[in-house]
């Protein structure tokens, strides 16, 4: 008998030395060397684990709270009974009565309340809280309330919507005149799912009672300042006595935009009711569950061209599903609608976008904001077209993309900055895009040529297991809020320089990993002439730095990192003028005579950009990013599995601040986008999301990951001091069509929804059965079968957790087992 | 029960439910919270640590299971106020940015290094398919990793 | 501070039985990577209390008995990768046990476990229904064993009495026979299943013998496709063979739309990895 087992397992000794890992020798080839920026700010403690995200921070007598959420996607609220059997004394329960303000989560329009009073709405939504002094107690409680609701119909699919948030229409020259001229008119729809923003730290706040009567909200965030106003109105409070603190943020991508308000908001109120701190964490569940996702939407195109590749005419139809509340969507639908006829040069274009209420959880904001869904659509529908034209998708973008000198939908003559043929040239030659779709292409008319067994095409297989494709798009994105946004917010960055000496920046603008902490301290130490170094960050504390605004649209070094570099132009300036003497020899002398010096910078309106809101035409934003991408991908023919191998990405970002920070920005943007395009979908039932745990809502792995080659390109716009034009969202536009535009070029065939999952390339290439479509909500037989009356409705499931009838595992959630 | 381990070179002895989860031992028994919480289920790896030199989820494994064992957390990495040359490789490459992942990726980083991992692509991918990052698409954290790697080959 | 049910955590296995026998509901727990899910009580509900295997290192080590493979029950999937004599007998089981989680759930999953959990989409279990494994059942009466082919009775529902444990399984490993193994995951790493298969044969003058197919992910439990059995057995991989078993395998189950996957996309990919592995067995 031969017996092996594994190496015993060598513990180390407790006194055993580290082993040394060195840091890289000079001159290393194979993996370059690092570049000479200023490291992250805040990384040695983000490496050391020394950063306190939310969940670290420690409040001793703290109270955990808890969200009784509805099960259902649209009922009436009847009551909410206690379990008599449960001492109620030792836990708090609020509810919609118990909100001393108004019960609205302050955003863009007053419908979605902090708590449900009346209507459930949908599936996941706060109706009540809990706070318990631990967490055994806190489940103990929360298994003993129940909802009593009565069911209402629920609306699910966005066509049939009849409740709309908002809508856009765009138009230039005369569409009917265009398709007249048209030789050939292409359609096509796209649709595309929800997709998670799936930052690893999830929402958490954690709200400490204050002296003055007010509250100090410690969280994740992209947006104090959100918080700030929407605490101010729920709970009564002076700007004073409403206290909004960053702690370390563990990702963003637009998901903490809106939705802490309401978790912060909730903690506020029981930390208000018990007078002690009051910690509200998010698991993955209740994160995925509860929170925001990106919009679902429904593209059509219909496209007028001639046979010689000229584009004359462009018809373009957005719906977007909301969900079930307003929060950011007439703003994601405007960007979307903006976007959509993407960064091409047509005569006659008509755009009409429009977004409607489902009773799905409400969608807000996810980097890119309504672009990528609508840059997916055109993008496919040019791909389509090049092939129909037999044109390169390559040669016929050269045509069409935009030039200097060029008039949007919205009427906005392109002056400067306008880059997507640079960057369409620098991706497809970077990829070699001609050459290697010769191959693909010839590939592919092998294969074609080979042809199975036709009566058993769809379960067997062709000699070739795998076929590679390559697939191309290009997009662009406006740089910045949308329209008159930015003038309206008049944000506020300061630059001060302390008695002491020390200069630090005050903004409210916050570090979720994009490196807001490092370059807004090299930028002013630029421009100050001192080392970036000497520079501090304020804590983003709304009692100390100012309303810079939102830290979303790409804005932060565009426009805050603009007003950080004014400020500091200014106080040099003024520190020189006064000492007579290079500001870097003389402000610690100027600070101790003068007590210190603060520069407050208010944003001024960009040179020549007006945009009418009332008409909904002229410069919708000061300048354009611009992207090309170009995947190559791998797809398995047996299964439709698409295995992406590479995606090259060209950017203009206007200016590059720092190159390892922008292009680190273009990686993950683009690894977004790869798993939009191939495995990132939410099912629902019943308006219920199904992938409700990491288990089931899937992100790429790195072996999912492709080789992402960065090519960053620097058309400054003249309207920012630095030139920079944004870089957060750019990447995530362009990566989705490309990969499915790659697909094809391996298999022939076009899948027009997202993600282009196996499932739905192996429909697209042997007919079987495609899934339901993305984002709709299907209907399950249960709740198609006479619903309970409230008496009988016994005990619901507890809390989010859906009833699977599938026994596959993991299963989607299901609450515990009488 | 009394629980006795080492966690980053020093005993420890643990009042403690054996069920208890070693991440929560970690983070709310011993104040470590360098050890993050993504998911709670084994698909994140922000919990990653390394009990006897190997790899796991703190989420996963209960307190008993540790007992006589020894854990090395991300504190651990380096003396107090240092950086090892994994974490300084993550430093300089942009492998960290919201740093959420930062912990539970070096910890896989380094066990894939200690266990004589070369600076290979594709073995590094393999090696940090437990860890999820959404902020980095993973490129700059491969090539913090095979900096490291190839610095360790060339110290062995 | 959650709730943490009771553990115990014996050091040897006769005290695991007597705590087994009492009746008190003990839940064994092997490397935790299924039951500690459970502990925070968020996800579903956590077990009464807990009988903590780890310790017992008679179920730990792989040896070679004769020309059967034996697993002690708290073989992890990496011990399975890293064995010399599980990739000389049997690289079908490395294989399947490379793709299950990454490290971190491979330094600590249990072949013992995946057994005893019985999930459908359990990644091992094909391969032992597909070489004839046998499951041997122990406790304070003794051992038993149990055919994988009789192991899985219902939906998470085995043939393990309260009082057992699996502690080893045990894998015939025949000179000749040939196994392969495919799974077809959600992505590339840390994938649970969509359609998991193993096939094995014996090769016997041109034709092939003892033709196991085995499938996880599309029905309650890991199952064998025994009409598409026959079809192969005492047959050569030809191209009519490999299409008159793909059209019989798809026509034999009847998986079910979920979570991860649609009901038809299950049939028609498992009809296709099996022609693509009859293909390449065949060499055409």
């Amino acid at each position: 008998m031969t017996v092996t087992t594994r190496p015993p397992r060598v513990a180390p000794r407790p006194d055993a030395p580290v082993a040394p890992v060195r840091a890289p020798l000079d001159g290393d080839i194979g993996i370059g060397r690092a570049r000479a920026y200023p490291l992250r700010r805040e990384g040695p403690e983000k490496l050391t684990g020394t950063a306190l995200y939310t969940d670290d921070l420690v409040f001793p007598g703290a109270w955990y709270g808890h969200t009784i959420r509805s099960t259902e996607p649209h009922a009436r609220l009847l009551g909410i009974d206690l379990d008599p059997d449960f001492d109620w004394s030792t836990v708090v329960l609020l509810t919609a009565r118990d909100i001393p303000g108004e019960n609205f989560v302050s955003l863009i329009t007053d419908d979605q309340p902090i708590l449900v009073d009346d209507e459930i709405r949908h599936h996941a939504e706060p109706v009540a809280l809990l706070a318990a002094p631990d967490r055994e107690m806190l489940r103990a409680a929360k298994g003993r309330v129940r909802l009593r609701t009565e069911p209402l119909p629920p609306v699910f699919d966005p066509l049939e919507a009849t409740q709309e948030f908002a809508h856009f229409g765009l138009a230039k020259g005369d569409i009917e005149a265009g398709f007249a001229e048209a030789e050939l008119v292409i359609e096509g729809t796209y649709r595309v799912g929800h997709q998670e923003q799936l930052y690893i730290e999830n929402n958490a706040m954690i709200a400490v009672p204050r002296a003055d009567g007010g509250v100090t909200i410690h969280g994740s965030m992209q947006c104090p300042y959100y918080i700030h106003k929407a605490l101010k109105r729920a709970l009564l409070l002076t700007d004073a006595q409403a206290v909004v603190i960053q702690a370390e943020t563990g990702g963003g991508f637009g998901g903490k935009e809106e939705y802490p308000s309401i978790i912060a908001i909730h903690a506020a109120l029981l930390a208000q009711r018990l007078g002690k701190p009051v910690r509200m964490i998010y698991d993955r569940h209740e994160d995925l569950a509860a929170t925001t996702k990106r919009h679902p939407a429904i593209v059509k195109h219909r496209t007028g061209v001639t046979r010689d590749g000229r584009l004359v005419a462009q018809d373009i139809d957005v719906v977007m599903d909301g969900g079930a509340y307003c929060t950011l969507t007439p703003v994601v639908l405007s960007r979307g609608t903006l976007h959509a006829g993407g960064p091409y040069d047509c005569p006659n274009v008509r755009i009409n976008g429009r977004a409607v209420a489902t009773n799905t959880p409400p969608n807000g904001a996810f980097r890119g904001f309504g672009a990528p869904q609508t840059e997916f659509a055109v993008e496919m529908q040019v791909n389509r077209i090049a092939e129909a034209l037999g044109i390169s998708p390559l040669e016929l973008r050269r045509r069409w993309v935009y030039q200097i000198g060029d008039e949007t939908p919205s009427g906005q003559i392109l002056r400067e900055s306008v880059a997507g043929e640079e960057v369409l040239e620098r991706a497809a030659e970077a990829a070699e895009f001609e050459r290697v779709s010769a191959l693909t292409g010839s590939a592919r008319s092998e294969r074609a040529a080979r042809p199975p067994n036709p009566s058993v095409a769809q379960l067997t297989t062709a000699s070739d297991r795998t076929a590679r494709g390559i697939g191309l798009a290009l997009a662009w994105h406006g740089a910045g809020f949308t329209g008159s946004g930015e003038v309206k917010l008049a944000s506020v960055a300061s630059l001060e320089l302390m008695p002491d000496g020390r200069i630090r920046v005050l903004t409210g603008s916050t570090e979720m990993g994009q490196g807001t902490k490092t370059i807004f301290p090299q930028l002013a130490a630029e421009q100050l002439g001192i080392d970036e170094a000497d520079v501090e960050m304020a804590p983003q504390d709304t009692s100390i730095v100012p309303d810079s605004g939102p830290t979303v649209a790409s804005r932060t070094a565009m426009v805050v990192g603009g007003l950080v570099i004014a400020a500091s132009a200014r106080m040099r300036a003024m520190v020189e003028a006064s000492t007579g003497r290079s500001f870097a020899e003389s402000y610690v002398e100027y600070a101790r005579e003068h007590g210190g010096l603060r520069v407050d910078q208010q944003f001024e309106p960009y040179p020549n950009v007006n945009f009418d809101d009332e008409t909904y035409r002229g410069d919708a934003y000061p300048a354009y990013g611009w992207a090309c991408a170009v995947a190559e991908v791998e797809v398995d023919l047996d299964t439709g599995e698409t295995h992406v191998r590479s995606v090259v990405s060209a950017d203009d970002i206007g200016k590059a601040i720092h190159p390892v920070m922008a292009e680190g920005q273009v990686e993950g943007g683009t690894l977004q986008g790869v798993g939009y395009a191939t495995i990132e979908e939410i099912k629902l039932v019943d308006g219920r999301y199904l992938n409700d745990r990491l288990a089931t809502y899937l992100i790429p792995t790195a072996l999912d990951a492709p080789r992402i080659e960065t090519i960053l390109v620097e058309n400054p716009y003249s309207g920012a001091p630095h030139g920079a034009k944004g870089v957060g969202e750019l990447p995530m536009d362009v990566p989705a069509a490309a990969v499915v535009a790659a697909i094809h070029d391996a298999t022939g065939v076009w899948v027009h929804d997202l993600p282009a999952t196996p499932e739905r390339v192996l429909a697209a290439l042997h007919g079987i059965t495609p899934p339901p479509l993305p984002g709709i909500s299907t209907v399950s037989e249960r709740s198609s079968t006479p619903a309970p009356s409230a008496e009988d409705a016994g005990a619901p499931e507890e809390g989010l957790d859906p009833q699977p009838d599938a026994p596959t595992d993991p299963q989607p959630l299901r609450g515990p087992q009488p | 029960m009394t629980y006795r381990f080492a966690v980053n070179g020093e005993e420890v002895s643990l009042e403690v439910p054996g069920m208890r989860r070693l991440l929560d031992a970690l983070r709310e028994d011993l104040g470590l919270t360098g050890t993050k919480e993504g998911c709670g289920e084994g698909e994140c790896g922000a919990c990653s640590v390394l009990v006897d030199g190997e790899v796991v989820d703190s989420c996963l494994v209960p307190v008993s299971q540790v007992e006589g064992t020894s854990v090395m957390t991300v504190e651990g990495l380096a003396p107090a106020g240092g950086m090892d040359g994994l974490q300084q490789a993550f430093l300089e490459r942009g492998g960290a940015q919201c740093g959420i992942c930062t912990p539970g990726m070096l910890m896989a980083a380094r066990a894939y290094i200690d266990s004589g991992g070369a600076p290979v692509d594709e073995d590094i991918r393999e090696a940090i398919a437990g860890n999820l990052c959404r902020c980095t698409g993973y490129t700059k954290i491969i090539e913090a990793i095979a900096v490291a790697a190839r610095g360790s080959a060339d110290a062995r | 501070m959650p709730a943490e049910p009771p553990i115990e955590s014996p050091s040897d296995l006769g005290q695991a039985y007597s705590l087994l026998a009492s009746g008190d509901g003990w839940r064994p727990i092997a490397g935790g990577t299924d039951l500690m899910v459970q502990i925070t009580g968020e996800l579903s509900p956590p077990p009464d209390r807990v009988l903590d295997l780890w310790r017992l290192d008679e179920l730990r080590g792989i040896s070679l008995d004769g020309d059967v493979l034996v697993l002690g029950a708290l073989t992890t999937y990496t011990d399975i990768r890293l064995s010399d004599l599980c990739r000389e007998h049997l690289p079908a089981l490395v294989e399947a046990a490379a793709t299950i989680g990454a490290a971190q759930i491979q330094n600590r999953g249990t072949i013992g476990g995946n057994i005893v959990n019985a999930s459908p989409a359990g990644d091992t279990l094909p391969v032992l229904l597909a070489t004839d494994a046998e499951i041997v059942l122990g406790s304070a009466t003794g051992e038993r064993t149990v055919p994988a082919a009789d192991f899985w009775i219902g939906y998470r529902q085995t043939a393990r009495r309260p009082d057992e444990l699996v502690v080893r399984v045990r894998i015939p490993v025949p000179g000749g026979r040939q196994v392969r193994f495919r799974k077809v995951g959600t992505r590339r790493a840390q994938a649970i299943s969509k359609v998991v298969m193993a096939l094995s044969w014996r090769p016997d003058a041109g034709v092939w013998r003892d033709v196991r197919v085995a499938l996880g992910s599309i029905a309650a439990t890991p199952v064998r496709a025994p009409e598409t059995e026959r079809v192969l057995e005492g047959a050569a991989p030809r191209s009519e063979t490999a299409d008159h078993a793909a059209v019989t395998i798809a026509g034999e189950i009847s998986p079910i739309d979920d979570v991860r996957s649609t009901a038809d996309y299950r049939r028609v990919v498992t009809a296709r990895i099996l022609h693509r592995l009859l293909r390449e067995a065949g060499g055409w």
